[in-house]
């Protein structure tokens, strides 16, 4: 799903101080229907991170902090099976995993004598039933599978589809007989910042108006759409370093990407959405 | 012209009168009538003097300086004296040319005095410790000449080529060797690196291709020697009036001279030797003579010719001041020649005087000569490079051969650079070689000053000091600082090679070679400058001995903190420290530093260098190992420089001990890139001995000890097996051995060379990949048997298992002594692969036996790098491989108990069309989140899609290609919360309207679904207790009415199939009444447990018996 520049935009314009909830995930699909479903995710939750990069230290101020808790403890003595917490993340455009983990820290610090260790907190968020109360228990429960950007289950659902891809895309390269070496292997000999596969035979990619391929070294996996944010940063950590020391790559944003970021592919860095079917090898065969 | 000379040397005209001839047209009025009367009859050949003089004393020394005669004659003197002289003059004198003689007054004063006054206080008299420790009398008299080992020149980039061990000088016209100065920008990024950082070999074969050229520029033509006949076109034989009788005797004189030589060699000697072809063999079999005062032949006449050849030089009358002397330098170093008296029998010592005798009848006449030149004129001839550009001209000379010269081997502190040394070349082929350093050990001091030498000048390098001395040019000296630190940041900011891990680390030691060596030659280049350049930038400063105290230190103080330093050293030890170069620019800087005045430890600029260097040297733990770090030969070299720079006398002592905590933590480390030179292993034993020979001083100390002896006057015992050409004899295994090498160079001899470069490819090829095959087989088997061992260790100790250090050591100490078969496999596995590979790569063509050698020669050679790296290295691999196994497997075991379980993998017949892992997380999110809401109204699920969602559970569990731990945990744990919900009725369900709930038949197949699904397809542990957590059984507490049966059903379920034990559930169900619930909800679950409690541990009968003791349940029961 490659899009053009105003195609995201007109997207992106939309998520706009969007809870990241179900509903709101129902609704962005049904504003978009051509569009698919895993892309207008990638494209939510990312918009939606940077939106939560640039508000969270308003949430984390000490008065901040004890407004909400105080709003929580109103809440829950009103109604404990209301969605207190859920609601307050809400209104206050919060990420609601965020929020619990903000009030159980803050709930945490209040009835422990120590102040709780990040894996505590951690361990807690993964598995409620940990939690010492049980109404503030089921309040983050709610938050966390309610949340569809943040929280253990959906980091959880992001690693899972990221490995998917990559063994997706190692099957690729099997049936292709592309011989190659994958991130463990490259780790075992040392590498510290390593392409998801290295080609052992580099091969060329044919583009379908260009008279000449381009030379692919290693490729890299990306289970998310291609943003002008995210891919930049990858550039910078990743792609040009790989491109430095492996030579030009190619590099497969599943979910998509903004068509206008593949213009590096003079210099060696090639973007598409799916496995490219116009490889010539070595041995001059069209895969 | 010869006139003029024979009446010179017969006394009958002074230098002056000479010097004033050939100056001046007129004569001068201070010339006696007698000179005037000699001279004026040649008043014609004034012109063509100064041209004779100079082709005379290149004609005169071309049995010096082309290649020597293709069957030299060991002078009887030289390896007789070997023997002779046990123990002889101390090291280091040796090529030091200035030293050859008897110091003058003028030149002792000037060179010795400052290191003399320097050295004095704490160590002693610096210059005796320079020449070894071995007593002033014996170091400063040189009465006796050692081996001119120092004085050898072999291009010191070939170590390929060890029997080449000798070569011309540089050839000063070469322009690759010297390129014209405005030719090449000066910048450092003008120039190829790789050619920076190699200084260019000095090779025979250059010498050959390309004549001395220099001497034949005009006005100064060579005689074509080679051809006698050609004789008569002589350029300088042109132009002369015909029929002069002084010139016809000079051609007379001429034509003898070379039927001499014509005689002593078959190849010409002139200094154009393009016919000279000397086969390695021969010139192996040249020896070094040391140069003898003792034996100049006509030293009178020597010094005449010297002093009018050096008033030539001072009143400019030669063209070229540098040609004259690289010339003089030529001279200084040569190092063989045929001894006339052997050669010629004839020459009686009545002719010795004349010119009919060959000027320079042995190396010591030519030594002589180039002494008395430098002697009278280095200061002149500082003196007129009087353009700046003379003088950079002339410092990049000095610094390209101070580099040749001192890097050669002998030259500074003489070990060759690369190759370890080879026993077997040693004992074979280069049978001159090995008595050359037989030759070496007898030469060499017993003790090079001690574990803490004081910085010297050994070898060559001390020619290079007292030049600077002599010359005592301010100029000279500031050209050379500017050009010394130009060429330091320049060889400092080299870009080395950074450790790519490109292969396996073990073999990437083999193919490591060449990088260290590229990275010995770029430090010992920066070494010897950073030296030269502390040693001119703080010559001035360098006064007498105990340094100024008191208001003269603070005005001392002030003053030179306001003189910027010559190179900002600080700046470029920052910058090596962030970059992780420190094992690059460290060494160099300690050279730097050792020649550093008193003055210098004092001042700000330098105390926060000593004070970086203190940080760096507590942060280099050395048994502080670990990835990441600096490599442990890296820093042992760090450790020893900087040990020994801390011990320097100029260094105040307070300054490491009072030095005010430094921090332990090396705070560069943080900011340091992943991977610097520091990392890499680019230091090797040798290289560490080359720079710190003073580590040595270990070893002859534990040898004296086992040798019982502690070593008269200081030395220690050094061990001398004698090894002689008939003693060989008698062991046959090295002789053998020997003669095989022999073979196998004279094999090679005769075959095109690229049969050589073949065996000897294959053999490097199949040698590296001999040891990765060790590696990919015997260590790997030894890692996995480690692992099953660690494993068995894990299981009789428990979980903990114990000390991860220790074990290793177990393990290491069970698997180690198994890397001996490494040399078994590794012989096996070159005399399987060199062969085949030998034979594709020659011709078919190739003779049988030619090719059966090859392929011998290349099995032998393969078989040698391969074991030689295995028995060195073997078990230091092992060990290595074992530990990241054993980190590994304790990792493993650490915080995912699941990674350990077995695991099973698809199904052979599977296809890897199940949904994703990802598909379902989410999709039971849905779930989830809609039963714990909140949720509009018309949201909810219906039964077939719940149905459908364990269906793709399943078979996503029971394809495992997508499916990692952590998801597989997560689906676990969401699977425990989807039942719970399903218990407690809590799952909103689509359908037709009205219908919110569950049918109980719907709930308990799902129940069943997820019962199997725990059962059979879960591979990892499922968190089934958190369905009796507070909070999930707390679910069933918002029903109305509560229906506890499907919880009942759940619970024996569980037992039934063996998911949770009975005390399991009873111990959860204690717990949970210790929460607190409403009245009513506290008394059901309290007759839930009794229920649970009361079944006996029979299965079907007896649930059926406690339906009927709660029969209105009991019914929902039956129904199943």
């Amino acid at each position: 799903m490659i899009l053009t520049k105003a195609q995201y935009d007109e997207i992106a314009q939309c998520l706009v101080s969007v809870p990241p909830t179900r509903q709101s995930l129902r609704k962005l699909k049904q504003r978009f229907p051509s569009q698919s479903q895993a892309t207008l995710l990638s494209i939510f939750s990312q918009e939606y991170q940077k939106h939560i990069k640039r508000t969270h230290a308003k949430h984390h101020t000490s008065e901040a902090i004890e407004s909400y808790y105080q709003r929580y403890l109103n809440g829950v003595v009103k109604n404990g099976a209301a969605p207190v917490l859920l609601d307050l993340a809400n209104e206050v455009d919060y990420a609601p995993s965020l929020m619990a983990r903000l009030i159980l820290e803050r709930f945490l610090q209040e009835h422990e004598e120590t102040p709780p260790s990040k894996s505590i907190i951690n361990s807690m968020l993964r598995d409620p039933s940990q939690i010492p109360d049980g109404v503030l228990a089921n309040q983050v429960y709610q938050c966390i599978v309610n949340d569809c950007c943040y929280g253990p289950l959906v980091d959880c659902i992001k690693h899972a589809i990221g490995h998917e891809h990559e063994v997706l895309l190692r099957d690729l390269l099997l049936e292709k007989n592309l011989s190659f070496l994958d991130e463990d292997q490259l780790r075992a000999k040392g590498y510290d910042k390593t392409p998801d596969f290295i080609l052992q035979v580099p091969v060329v990619m044919l583009c379908p108006l260009a008279v000449e391929g381009h030379i692919i070294h290693w490729i890299e996996s990306k289970a998310s759409f291609g943003d002008e944010c995210s891919h930049h940063a990858y550039l910078h950590d990743q792609f040009w370093s790989y491109w430095n020391r492996f030579g030009p790559g190619l590099v497969i944003y599943w979910y998509g990407f903004i068509q206008e970021l593949d213009c590096n592919r003079e210099r060696g860095i090639l973007l598409k959405a799916c496995f490219p079917t116009n490889i010539v090898t070595l041995c001059h065969s069209i895969a | 012209m010869a006139a003029v000379l024979e009446s010179l040397l017969r006394e009958e005209v002074s230098v002056a009168a000479v010097v004033r001839w050939i100056a001046r047209s007129t004569q001068g009025s201070e010339d006696n009538a007698g000179e005037a009367a000699a001279l004026s009859s040649l008043r014609a050949l004034r012109k063509e003097f100064v041209p004779f003089l100079l082709n005379f004393l290149r004609e005169q020394s071309s049995r010096v300086l082309p290649q020597g005669p293709p069957t030299p004659a060991k002078t009887p003197g030289a390896s007789a004296a070997l023997p002779g002289r046990p123990g002889g003059p101390p090291r280091g004198s040796r090529g030091a040319r200035s030293q050859l003689f008897p110091p003058t007054e003028a030149q002792s004063t000037a060179a010795e005095a400052p290191l003399a006054r320097r050295g004095g206080r704490r160590r002693g008299p610096g210059p005796a410790r320079e020449r070894g420790g071995r007593g002033l009398e014996e170091g400063v008299s040189g009465e006796s000449l050692p081996g001119a080992g120092g004085r050898r020149l072999r291009g010191s980039g070939s170590p390929s080529r060890p029997s080449l061990t000798l070569s011309d000088p540089p050839n000063l016209s070469n322009l690759e060797e010297f390129p014209p100065v405005g030719s090449v920008p000066p910048g450092p990024t003008g120039t190829k690196p790789s050619r920076r950082i190699n200084p260019t070999p000095v090779s025979e074969e250059r010498s050959l291709s390309k004549p001395k050229t220099c001497f034949t520029s005009p006005p100064i033509s060579c005689v074509p020697s080679s051809q006698p006949s050609a004789l008569d076109t002589s350029p300088w034989g042109l132009g002369l009036p015909p029929g002069c009788r002084s010139l016809q005797e000079e051609r007379e004189m001429l034509r003898k001279e070379r039927s001499k030589q014509l005689q002593q060699s078959p190849t010409p000697t002139c200094p154009t030797p393009e016919l000279g072809s000397p086969l390695p063999s021969r010139t192996g079999s040249l020896t070094d003579e040391p140069a003898d005062p003792a034996r100049v032949s006509s030293r009178q006449r020597l010094e005449l010719v010297a002093l009018v050849y050096s008033s030539c030089i001072a009143e400019n009358l030669v063209p070229n001041l540098f040609l004259e002397l690289f010339f003089v330098f030529q001279l200084l170093t040569a190092r063989r020649m045929v001894t006339a008296k052997d050669s010629d029998p004839e020459l009686s010592p009545a002719v010795l005087d004349s010119l009919e005798s060959p000027l320079f009848q042995s190396i010591h006449d030519c030594v002589f000569f180039a002494v008395q030149v430098l002697e009278c004129h280095f200061q002149a001839m500082m003196g007129q490079l009087s353009a700046a550009c003379s003088h950079s001209h002339f410092v990049r000379l000095f610094q390209k051969q101070l580099l040749q010269m001192c890097q050669s081997p002998g030259g500074a502190g003489g070990t060759v650079l690369g190759e370890a040394p080879d026993v077997l070349s040693m004992l074979g082929a280069d049978k001159l070689g090995r008595l050359w350093r037989l030759q070496e050990r007898l030469m060499a001091p017993q003790s090079s000053g001690g574990p803490c030498p004081p910085p010297t000048f050994p070898g060559c390098q001390g020619f290079f000091r007292d030049f600077i001395l002599s010359a005592s040019s301010f100029q000279f000296n500031q050209h050379l600082m500017d050009s010394l630190s130009l060429k330091i940041q320049e060889l400092n900011g080299l870009a080395l090679p950074q450790h790519e891990p490109n292969d396996e680390d073990g073999e990437s030691d083999v193919d490591w070679q060449g990088e260290r060596k590229q990275f010995a030659v770029v430090l010992l280049s920066l070494r010897l400058l950073a030296k030269f350049l502390g040693f001119v930038a703080f010559l001035p400063y360098r006064g007498p001995e105990p340094p100024p105290t008191g208001e003269l230190q603070d005005s001392i103080l002030a003053l030179r903190s306001q003189v910027p330093p010559v190179l900002d050293v600080r700046t470029l030890l920052q910058r090596g420290l962030q970059a992780r170069r420190a094992v690059l620019t460290v060494p160099w800087l300690v050279e730097f530093l050792s020649f550093a005045d008193h003055v210098v430890p004092l001042l700000e600029y330098y105390r926060d260098i000593f004070t970086l260097l203190l940080r760096l040297h507590r942060s280099l733990v050395l048994s502080q190992e670990s990835e990441g770090k600096m490599c442990f030969l890296n820093k042992l070299l760090l450790l020893a420089v900087l040990g020994w720079l801390f011990q320097i006398p100029t260094v105040p002592e307070d300054l490491f001990f009072l030095e005010e905590g430094p921090s332990y933590a090396f705070e560069v480390d943080t900011v340091a890139p992943e991977h610097g030179l520091d990392n890499a292993p680019v230091v090797d034993q040798q290289l560490l001995y080359t720079c710190c020979p003073y580590i040595g001083e270990l070893r002859k100390l534990l040898a004296s000890w086992v040798s019982g002896s502690s070593g008269r006057s200081g030395g220690f015992m050094r061990k001398i097996t004698p090894t002689t050409t008939t003693s060989l004899g008698a062991q046959p295994s090295q002789t053998s051995q020997g003669l095989q090498a022999q073979l196998a160079q004279a094999f090679f001899h005769n075959q095109p060379p690229s049969l050589r470069r073949t065996v000897e490819f294959v053999a490097e090829r199949i040698g590296s990949n001999c040891v990765k095959h060790i590696k990919a087989t015997l260590v790997a088997d030894l890692v996995r048997q480690a692992e099953s061992l660690l494993q068995e260790q894990l299981v009789t100790q428990g979980e903990e298992g114990g000390d991860p250090a220790q074990l290793l050591e177990i393990l290491c100490s069970q698997l180690c002594p198994h890397g001996a078969q490494a040399l078994a496999l590794g012989r096996e596995f070159c005399q399987r692969k060199s062969p085949g590979a030998v034979r594709a790569l020659l011709p078919e063509e190739t003779p049988a036996a030619v090719l059966s050698s090859a392929e011998n020669i290349a099995v032998g050679l393969a078989t040698e790098k391969a074991c030689a790296w295995l028995s060195a290295n073997i078990t230091a691999l092992i060990r290595r491989e074992v530990k990241a196994a054993v980190s590994r497997t304790l990792r493993a075991q650490g915080p995912e108990p699941a990674a350990r379980g077995e695991r099973r993998g698809c199904s052979r017949a599977c296809e890897h069309h199940a949904p994703l892992p990802s598909h379902l997380i989410s999709e039971i999110k849905d779930v989830l989140s809609l039963a714990v809401g909140p949720r509009d109204p018309d949201e909810g699920v219906s039964p077939e899609h719940l149905e459908q969602l364990l269906g793709q559970l399943g078979q996503t569990l029971r394809c495992r290609q997508f499916l990692c731990p952590p998801a597989e945990q997560h689906l676990a744990k969401c699977s425990v919360e989807l039942a719970s919900l399903l218990v407690a009725d809590q799952i909103p369900i689509l359908g037709p309207p009205a219908q919110y709930r569950l049918e109980r038949g719907q709930a308990r197949r799902l129940l069943h679904m997820l019962l199997s699904l725990w059962k059979e397809d879960f591979q990892g542990p499922v968190p089934l207790q958190l369905l009796l957590s507070p909070r999930n059984v707390g679910l069933l507490a918002d029903t109305r009415p509560r229906e506890w049966d499907l919880l009942l059903f759940l619970l024996r379920e569980l037992v039934e199939k063996g998911l949770m034990g009975r005390m399991e559930i009873e111990a959860c169900l204690g717990s949970l009444h210790q929460a607190q619930w409403p009245g009513d909800f506290a008394e059901e679950l309290a007759t839930l447990s009794n229920l649970f409690l009361a079944e006996p541990h029979l299965p079907e009968p007896q649930l059926r018996a406690c339906e009927l003791v709660q029969p209105n349940r009991g019914t929902v029961l039956a129904q199943s």
